[in-house]
């Protein structure tokens, strides 16, 4: 049987980032993961801000791996047709207190290395956002926040890793295991694996994988869910700015912002629950969502809202990330990534590499760079190109040819989720009331749970 | 070149097919109607079991029947039909000019009028804020719809949320699947469709509840059960492997929304004045878009009438100005026309719905002066006509609502 250098157990945004940067020097690397495809558990959810680490903690590794994640971000999106939707912040004082706040929020911004940020009046809000509630005190500015493309990177990064060998197992859960001093036996649903080397991705499962195989977790997960609400395009012509509250020691807080998308976006709430599976959406919490956006920008009163969607986020009993090498077990832990994950999931790739190979060999000098189909709404998308079939989703103005690329290629779409994150069908205002049938046509015998149900006999 | 035509109307279902054949039958010029899907009739093309086609032609017919006839009719009298063809924006500055993409491309046409009939869907699982997991199983009607017309099951023992006619037309589609719905339930006290309607549900063996609503949804990879909130507060868990979710029109507004015509916030489509004319006197709406929801033959009837004043309107012979401003009340969900012009013959009737089930008496208001109606029993699903108000001294505000 094959010997992995490394298995990384989770096709999350941290574990398609470690195994792309393990391939990328020349690592063999078998992916594990349990669900039918990738970014189905935590990084699934989450607001696609490109953060710049402006208000994490000075000196932490959470900073330095989101700043270094960025930079890579920047660096090779366009190489790989990843969007950048530029944007900026403004994190917004609305109460005496939160004003008095700015200030050391913009020191601890130019400590963190992010030198052009600036505190603007209530003057200068209203130039970048007419809309916006006048009931703003200040704003820090923060010129480097942006948006991306949530799904799309992660894909590209598990593509890069499979065209450079890595062995992508989905559906694979690690029931088990043993390190024999120099290799991991690792059992799953799908039958036995093993690597020189286990790399813990596991997200909300990252404390019960180390209890699963090495005995012991150093720290506990405590999911903490977060509710969003995504509002119909048109509340997109009301904002540009991401728009941040001034962040609590729990939580970054409520964030207005747009998507890629096109549309825009309220959320996350943070709720703390004991439940790692279950990710339910609430009526309460969605129509205080939906309260608090339209008091900061009253233009939402007249929108829809397009749809709702909830996620985990693997928060753990402190606020740091959980990243711990076991060397003479040859494990490494990447746990405790919440939000700022997606922008730090290419940095912590590197650090983790580091951490397994401190001479830091080069890459490979040649690198295979998927090219990733277009989902933002300010780049020209699939449409607009003739020979496309059929429009099959009309709201998201997905065609036939980007539903069958997407069930095709290296990493198919494996389940309805995996297939709504690479093309956005049915992710729209209608959700599928028009298209859902007709994507139920043309996936047959393509999914796990397929959209249909047998006929009775 | 950029092609020109003289009117561009967008959808074809019953509205858009009906007011084809008429400004083709009022010498219109040349009439092109794009529809986005792969086939003309809209809604009516996925109802298999409801009568239509009296009212158009003579005869009753089932719901693709339906549908092709409205086509032909159309494309016998010369409207240009042009499938698979979705309008991606509307230009208003100037000459208005749509930019449409097919599978061959992506095009610009020049219309001199456009006629927005974009018809209606049902509110979201989303949209209506449903608490719970989010797995396969839950969709609209006109999703299930879709499923049966190609003879695809999304579940075997729904639920069935909503009481309207179109909750009805979901029991109906699920039977012709094969599957057997666990139970119907209604958030209202008492249905929404008529009594007289009420008795297929008792017919088929599906109970129905009132006052209920769902308090959570379980299931991780598809929907396994639902908890169930009942009208005297007490709770209820009820297995079933789907929701059908029915009713809660909204139009389908977001071209006109995009092109940045008024909209009016209690319909959710255009504001339009009695001669179907949105806030650009270019662009004129008609059918659900208007409305959310009438019947195919209502919307039939009503473009039939709209296309009558476009057709005017292409020698500029229709009024300006507006007189009037028509607003909803106190429980009243919505009035169209929303606009009102003085002189011409536009459509005579106000159509009203109410927010809720409730007997009262209707009041008018203009300018402080008020004309009392008498009391009338209203219902959220079913159309209430008034007189349009005599404008000869009228203008301003006209608010009508309800009085105990």
């Amino acid at each position: 049987m094959r010997v992995a250098d490394i298995a990384v157990i989770g096709a999350g945004a941290v574990g398609c980032a470690v195994a792309r940067r393990f391939a990328l020097h020349g690592a063999s690397v078998l992916v594990l993961e349990k669900e039918a495809d990738l970014l189905s558990g935590a990084s699934k959810a989450n607001s696609a801000i490109l953060h710049t680490g402006f208000d994490a903690p000075p000196g932490s590794l959470e900073l330095a791996c989101m700043q270094e994640g960025y930079a890579e971000y920047l660096d090779i999106r366009g190489q790989m047709n990843l969007p950048l939707l530029e944007t900026g912040a403004m994190v917004i004082a609305w109460t005496e207190a939160e004003l008095a706040a700015l200030g050391p929020i913009a020191d601890q911004a130019r400590a963190n290395g992010i030198g052009d940020v600036r505190l603007i009046s209530p003057a200068e809000i209203a130039s970048h956002e007419p809309h916006l509630s006048g009931r703003a005190l200040g704003a820090l500015l923060v010129p480097g926040e942006h948006i991306i493309d949530p799904w799309s990177p992660f894909l590209a990064y598990l593509l890069q890793a499979k065209a450079h060998d890595a062995e992508i197992a989905f559906s694979s859960e690690v029931t088990g295991g043993a390190f024999d001093g120099e290799i991991w036996t690792l059992q799953t649903s799908t039958g036995e694996r093993r690597a020189k080397t286990v790399i813990n991705c596991a997200g909300l499962y990252g404390d019960a994988i180390d209890k699963l195989l090495l005995g012991a977790a150093d720290f506990e997960i405590r999911p903490r869910k977060g509710q969003f609400v995504v509002f119909d395009k048109a509340a997109a012509d009301f904002l540009r700015t991401i728009i941040l509250p001034v962040p609590t020691e729990r939580t970054k807080g409520v964030v207005l912002c747009r998507t890629a998308f096109g549309n825009v976006l309220v959320g996350p709430t943070a709720e703390e629950q004991k439940d790692r599976v279950r990710a339910t959406t609430d009526e309460a919490s969605l129509r205080e969502l939906v309260r608090r956006a339209i008091d900061m920008l009253p233009p939402l009163k007249d929108i829809g809202v397009t749809a709702v969607y909830a996620g985990l986020r693997p928060a753990t009993e402190e606020k740091h990330y959980r990243i711990a090498a076991k060397p003479e077990r040859q494990w490494i832990t990447v746990g405790g990534i919440r939000s700022t994950g997606m922008t730090a999931a290419l940095g912590i790739a590197r650090h983790v590499y580091r951490m397994y190979d401190s001479s830091a060999a080069p890459p490979l000098p040649e690198q295979h760079l998927p090219l990733m189909p277009n989902l933002a709404e300010h780049l020209p998308r699939d449409w607009s190109q003739a020979g496309y079939g059929e429009m099959v989703c009309h709201c998201e103005l997905v065609t036939r040819r980007e539903i069958e690329a997407a069930l095709s290629g290296p990493l198919p779409a494996r389940d309805f989720g995996g297939l709504r994150r690479r093309t956005r069908c049915a992710m729209g205002r209608c959700q599928g009331f028009g298209c859902h049938a007709r994507i139920a046509e043309l996936t047959r015998g393509y999914f796990e749970t397929p959209l249909t149900i047998d006929p009775v006999a | 070149m950029i092609e020109v035509c003289d009117v561009l109307i967008i959808g074809a279902g019953p509205a858009g097919l009906a007011a084809a054949a008429r400004l083709k039958q009022l010498g219109a010029g040349r009439v092109i109607v794009v529809e986005r899907e792969t086939a003309a009739g809209g809604v009516p093309r996925h109802c298999r079991h409801s009568p239509f086609g009296m009212r158009e032609f003579r005869r009753v017919l089932g719901g693709p029947a339906y549908a092709r006839a409205l086509a032909e009719r159309a494309t016998n009298m010369g409207a240009e039909i042009r499938l698979g063809t979705t309008v991606v924006g509307i230009e208003r500055n100037g000459d208005l000019a749509v930019a449409l993409t097919s599978d061959t491309g992506v095009r610009r046409l020049k219309p001199k009028r456009i006629l927005l009939a974009t018809g209606t869907r049902e509110k979201t699982r989303a949209a209506r804020f449903l608490t719970g997991d989010r797995p396969l199983g839950i969709l609209n009607t006109g999703a299930l719809q879709s499923y049966a017309e190609k003879g695809l099951a999304p579940f075997r023992r729904p639920l069935i949320l909503g009481s309207e006619l179109v909750a009805l037309s979901s029991l109906l589609t699920c039977r012709g699947l094969g599957a057997r719905p666990v139970m119907m339930i209604e958030e209202r006290p008492a249905p929404l469709a008529r009594a007289s309607f009420m008795f297929l549900p008792r017919l088929l063996g599906v109970p129905v509840r009132c006052g209920v609503r769902i308090a959570d949804i379980h299931g991780q990879k598809r929907v396994e059960g639902v908890r169930l909130v009942l009208a005297d507060g007490s709770e209820m868990d009820l297995a079933c492997d789907g929701i059908a979710i029915s009713g809660h029109f909204t139009p389908e507004a977001s071209l006109a929304r995009a092109a940045g015509l008024e909209i009016d916030p209690g319909t959710g489509g255009p504001v339009i004045d009695q001669f179907g004319r949105t806030s650009d006197a270019r662009i004129f709406a008609a059918g659900n878009l208007l409305h959310p929801v009438e019947t195919a033959g209502w919307c039939w009837a009503e473009a039939r009438r709209l296309a009558g004043f476009l057709a005017i309107s292409l020698s500029d012979q229709l009024p300006e100005g507006t007189v009037a401003s028509v607003h909803p009340g106190p429980g009243i969900a919505y009035v169209v026309p929303q606009r009102l012009v003085r002189g011409g013959t536009g459509l005579k009737q106000l159509q009203l719905r109410a927010t809720e089930p409730v007997r009262g008496r209707l009041a008018t208001e203009d300018k402080g002066k008020r004309t009392l109606s008498r009391r009338r029993a209203l219902f959220p699903e079913r159309r209430l006509l008034l007189p349009v108000p005599d404008l000869t001294q009228a203008g301003g505000n006209i608010v009508i609502g309800i009085e105990d």
